[in-house]
């Protein structure tokens, strides 16, 4: 079997901090994809919800959705309801996790997926926020996966779609936000966490062969780290096997 | 009550020139596609497009000159094709305005329109950069003096549905999911709808619960069996993925505008009806959709 590529590892990495008979509620593409295979390994009885109105979402082999409403989603699922419904389960605290994808990240977990450049004369309009606001913004706890590129982890992202802890310290609660806020970025090089108090995200673990340095050249900000920086544990086969039957790539490549 | 019943051209009649057009369904999934086309026929212009998630259908109608602005959560031509072209081409440039909310801060909009109050309060999308260049303002609450926002009311002109089976009244039901199209629709100062069946009223009343709308709140009734396509219905046809991914390469090949242009002159403008474009589609196609929905919800 190849070894897992960037994205699988990201996605092996997040599934793990998924835990069982929890309520996620997730972005599509890789979130989804770690959501499905955390029901598939160690968390069964985990509850995904879609955006599009899809409230426990089952999986099958070679077949993901690839957006948040399509017949492939609502295959299996105890309800559909409407998407404004969904996310007023969010605003009234009922799910544990929203897991996000990023366009661009700051050190403060500030997520933009609006545009590149100034907002009145974009370089870049990409295509907004969709659910992302949302879920950043209510959810109980906020876990993101993103590739890690300096362009993409900047000091200050160029539009704030969706809030992390702002500009770090109590600016999350002094603006409005009483819950929530991410709690860890996920990369094919480290995992990070957010300082309790100043919010700054730090590194925490390592993937496997990894350096800090390789971490440091490649953010685009200051990088703190924990006190004793920890090492990821690499892929199982059972999780490079099921992820890979889950998403169709074949598992013998 | 009375009898709805009437063309698409006929229906789109209902829409003039400035409106503000609420789009029902989500992405690929129920959009009124046979509305849409007409609408690009009928040469309105000025028009404001709102839905959650916009692809396709706003590319056709911004590039046929009928819509200069959206009002939306979230635009792209999905997870597979990525961004926008023709949006990315007319913001950057400047010819068209992109106002974007979250998908909570745009469906209670809708929601505060459809239960005719100005404004509801929410706790989503503060701090954020989407609520600094919003028109939101904020609200502190009587009772505890906590501080929300305050998204406003949004009353579209129109709102366009496509409904699984309607009576000639205007009794909608759907099946699956149904986004954003209630509170739209109650909204609405207008509501026109397509349906893939129309039926009698006995029909509806055997399985109330599955109303989604009751007749007072609709305006129009055009039967169009797969007015979604190129798009889902649930349960009756799947999304037509390779007809989309052709409309993507176009627009790769030949560059957004010209790309868009000539995907309406194939299926849209010279097609004098939507039927006429399904037939274009071909029958065998549309067969095995609907063969690939019945696997995926049976």
């Amino acid at each position: 079997m190849s070894p897992a590529s960037p994205e699988e590892l990201r996605t092996i990495t997040i599934s793990r901090m998924l835990d069982d008979h929890r309520v996620v509620f997730a972005g599509v593409g890789a979130p989804l994809v770690a959501s499905a295979l955390a029901r598939r390994l160690h968390a069964p009885h985990l509850s995904v919800v879609l955006e599009g109105g899809i409230i426990g979402v089952t999986f099958r082999d070679g077949s993901l959705p690839v957006s948040t409403n399509e017949m492939r989603a609502a295959f299996g699922a105890p309800m559909l309801t409407d998407i404004t419904d969904v996310f007023l389960y969010a605003q009234a605290g009922f799910f544990d996790y929203g897991v996000l994808g990023a366009a661009q990240v700051d050190r403060f977990g500030n997520i933009n997926s609006s545009i590149i450049g100034d907002h009145d004369h974009p370089t870049v309009r990409l295509p907004g926020s969709g659910g992302a606001n949302d879920i950043a913004s209510l959810c109980n706890k906020l876990l993101i996966v993103t590739s890690h590129e300096s362009r993409r982890f900047v000091e200050k992202v160029d539009f704030i779609t969706s809030p992390g802890w702002l500009s770090g310290g109590t600016t999350r609660c002094d603006a409005g936000l009483r819950q929530g806020g991410p709690a860890a970025v996920v990369t094919e090089l480290a995992v990070f966490d957010f300082h309790p108090v100043s919010k700054e995200m730090r590194v925490c673990a390592l993937q496997e062969g990894v350096t800090i340095d390789e971490v440091r050249s490649r953010t685009g900000f200051e990088l703190t780290t924990v006190a004793d920086v920890g090492q990821v544990a690499p892929p199982t086969s059972v999780e490079l096997q099921t992820l890979r039957k889950l998403t169709g790539v074949d598992a013998h490549q | 009550m009375t009898d709805k019943v009437m063309s698409a051209d006929e229906a789109v009649a209902q829409v003039h020139d400035g409106d503000l057009v609420a789009v029902g369904g989500s992405l690929f999934s129920r959009t009124p596609m046979a509305l849409i086309f007409a609408l690009v026929r009928s040469g309105r212009s000025g028009l404001t497009l709102t839905r959650s998630l916009t692809c396709y259908e706003a590319e056709l109608l911004m590039v046929s000159g009928g819509v200069d602005g959206l009002v939306t959560s979230w635009v792209g031509l999905g997870l597979q094709w990525g961004v926008s072209p023709v949006v990315r081409m007319l913001v950057e440039q400047g010819h068209a305005f992109h106002e974007e909310w979250s998908h909570l801060a745009l469906g209670l909009r809708f929601k505060a329109g459809a239960m005719g109050v100005p404004f509801l309060p929410t706790a989503t999308m503060m701090g954020s950069d989407l609520e600094a260049r919003s028109k939101a303002a904020r609200v502190t609450c009587p009772y505890t003096g906590q501080e929300l926002l305050a998204v406003p009311a949004l009353v579209p002109d129109v709102a366009f549905l496509h409904v699984h089976r309607a009576d000639k009244f205007g009794n909608l039901q759907v099946e699956g999911y149904r986004h954003m199209d209630v509170d739209i629709a109650r909204a609405a100062k207008r509501v026109v709808v397509t349906a893939e069946q129309i039926v009698d009223t006995s029909e509806i009343v055997r399985n109330a619960s599955d109303t989604m709308l009751p007749h007072f709140t609709v305006d129009a009734v055009v039967h169009q069996p797969f007015g979604a396509y190129p798009g889902e219905c649930y349960g009756l046809y799947e999304a037509d993925m390779a007809h989309l991914d052709s409309y993507v390469q176009g627009l790769r090949d030949r560059g957004p505008q010209a790309g868009v242009e000539h995907y309406l002159r194939e299926n849209v403008t010279t097609r004098a009806t939507f039927d006429d474009f399904l037939q274009h589609v071909g029958r065998d196609r549309l067969a095995a959709l609907q063969q690939q929905a019945m696997e995926m919800t049976t």
